[in-house]
């Protein structure tokens, strides 16, 4: 099975903990995931913030290198680029005229047959349907499950799960022998793009969210985006500053913690990159758990 | 395109609504995008004030949306739209009030770093169509001449593998030079 793949700058550069934990979940699951020949940046915030049509010609040219190649289905991990893309992509599909637009400017036509799935709907298609056989370590922990903004909305145009307590990520963790926390910051937003420019700014959102998951018992965040990654965990300093005390709750990639379930390492989940180390306690598995149907037969291939 | 029903004004309001098609007549300061608005209060003016200010035409008000900090510290986080029983677009009208306060060089002094934070994150994509981020740190520092932040983060950063040192380049190189020429450039705007 071969799909698409948009890594975009942060898996190529400061994240390569969520390419490495998303390569090698997918290779357990018998999915190749390709990269988009001679791919672009997406334009991120600076785009959009900045001039209209660049915002859509960075990713419009993303789209038509898929196409082109023939990848009709592409997976992209960072919640950021999904949304830029996904716009992207229902912009063009609205408005003829603006597709040709951008079709002169990138000097490629796109036809708009590229459909674009984020990690949760990867894992969802791909991986949910066989995890339960697969898992030989139940992640038998705490967790808030952090969305942040970009995954969920705009709703209308995204159209994936809800805005306001979203469920999809929960669902994966419960699969995997996890349990999610009831918490009140699963889609406030971390400061995002204002991580170099205002990072007090993002001290303070970010310590927000922390707080309340902290209270809340929570043993590590759940992440999908590699921009709220980035600040949950290299911002960290900034972050207790504005909390007012120390804290060392990990933040761990959707994709490292079923990476840990199905037996991978920490090491090929790629903990070795996290700012903040991450140390989660093994705790006794208790009978009440949702993952019933563990295959005690399954080969623990890597310890 | 389609104006709806809306009468189109011949102010910034009807500018917003001419090229976004966000009907700012529509709010009926209800305030839930300023509760929901996670830098409202670190704004100038918190987006339920900066429709109203809008709604009323007063030129000098919509100058002071333009030169506000508000427009820049919006994280397009999509919060407002979301929770707008009128779901108006704010977020859309921010980018819009963004390139207008750019184009007419009105710009918060207060926002000066986030611009330059924008324009060293799209000079990296025009050079090397990816973003390089030990590249883009030290523009943004030789913009914003702000030595000293993250010195103490960037050691620790590269011991982990996560700043690489050299750049990623795209072989159609060129074609971001292009597009960068088609869009922003063109309209006389400054990287």
């Amino acid at each position: 099975m071969k799909l698409g793949f948009y890594p975009g700058c942060s898996l190529k550069g400061g994240s390569p903990e969520y390419r490495i934990s998303t390569f090698n979940v997918a290779e357990k699951f018998g999915v190749e995931l390709v990269e988009i020949p001679d791919w672009n940046c997406c334009g991120a915030t600076a785009a959009h913030n900045m001039d209209k049509e660049l915002s859509l010609s960075l990713p419009g040219r993303i789209l038509a290198l898929a196409e082109a190649a023939g990848l009709n289905e592409i997976v992209v991990p960072c919640a950021a680029c999904y949304s830029r893309l996904t716009v992207t992509n229902h912009e063009l599909a609205e408005d003829t005229q603006l597709r040709e637009n951008i079709s002169t400017i990138i000097g490629m036509k796109y036809e708009g047959n590229v459909k674009i799935l984020n990690i949760i709907q990867f894992l969802d298609k791909y991986v949910l349907p066989h995890v339960e056989e697969k898992v030989v370590k139940k992640f038998n922990h705490d967790v808030a499950c952090y969305y942040g903004c970009l995954l969920v909305r705009p709703h209308n145009i995204l159209k994936f799960d809800r805005e306001e307590n979203p469920q999809t990520m929960d669902n994966v963790i419960t699969k995997i022998g996890g349990n999610p926390i009831d918490w009140a910051f699963k889609t406030e937003c971390c400061g995002a793009g204002l991580s170099v420019s205002r990072t007090d700014l993002v001290g303070k959102l970010s310590g927000k969210l922390m707080i309340d998951a902290l209270d809340r018992g929570a043993e590590a965040i759940i992440v999908a985006c590699p921009m709220c990654h980035s600040n949950l965990d290299m911002r960290r300093s900034a972050i207790n500053k504005y909390m007012n005390r120390e804290s060392e709750i990990p933040v761990i990639y959707i994709t490292q913690a079923v990476g840990l379930a199905i037996g991978l390492s920490e090491k090929e989940v790629g903990f070795q990159y996290h700012m903040v180390k991450v140390k989660l306690k093994e705790k006794p598995i208790t009978e009440n758990l949702v993952v019933k149907k563990v295959v005690q037969t399954e080969p623990t291939e890597e310890k | 395109m389609s104006s709806g029903s809306h009468h189109i004004t011949n102010n910034l309001s009807g500018e917003i609504l001419r090229h976004t098609e966000v009907p700012v007549v529509k709010c009926y300061q209800c305030g839930k995008c300023t509760a929901g608005c996670p830098v409202a209060e670190d704004m100038d003016y918190p987006p339920s004030l900066l429709l109203r200010m809008l709604q009323t035409g007063e030129a000098d008000l919509e100058d002071k949306v333009l030169r506000s900090l508000s427009i820049w510290l919006c994280l397009s986080c999509e919060m407002c739209v979301s929770r707008c029983p009128m779901e108006i677009d704010i977020p859309k009208m921010m980018d819009f009030l963004r390139y207008t306060s750019l184009k007419e060089g009105k710009t918060n002094p207060k926002a000066k770093n986030i611009i330059r934070f924008h324009r060293a994150f799209l000079d990296s994509i025009n050079y090397t169509g990816r973003l390089y981020e030990v590249g883009l740190i030290a523009d943004y520092k030789m913009r914003s001449l702000n030595m000293t932040q993250d010195v103490a983060i960037a050691p620790k950063m590269f011991m982990r593998g996560k700043l690489g040192l050299i750049p990623e380049i795209i072989k159609e190189r060129g074609k971001m030079g292009e597009i960068f020429n088609k869009t922003l450039k063109r309209k006389g705007k400054q990287l």
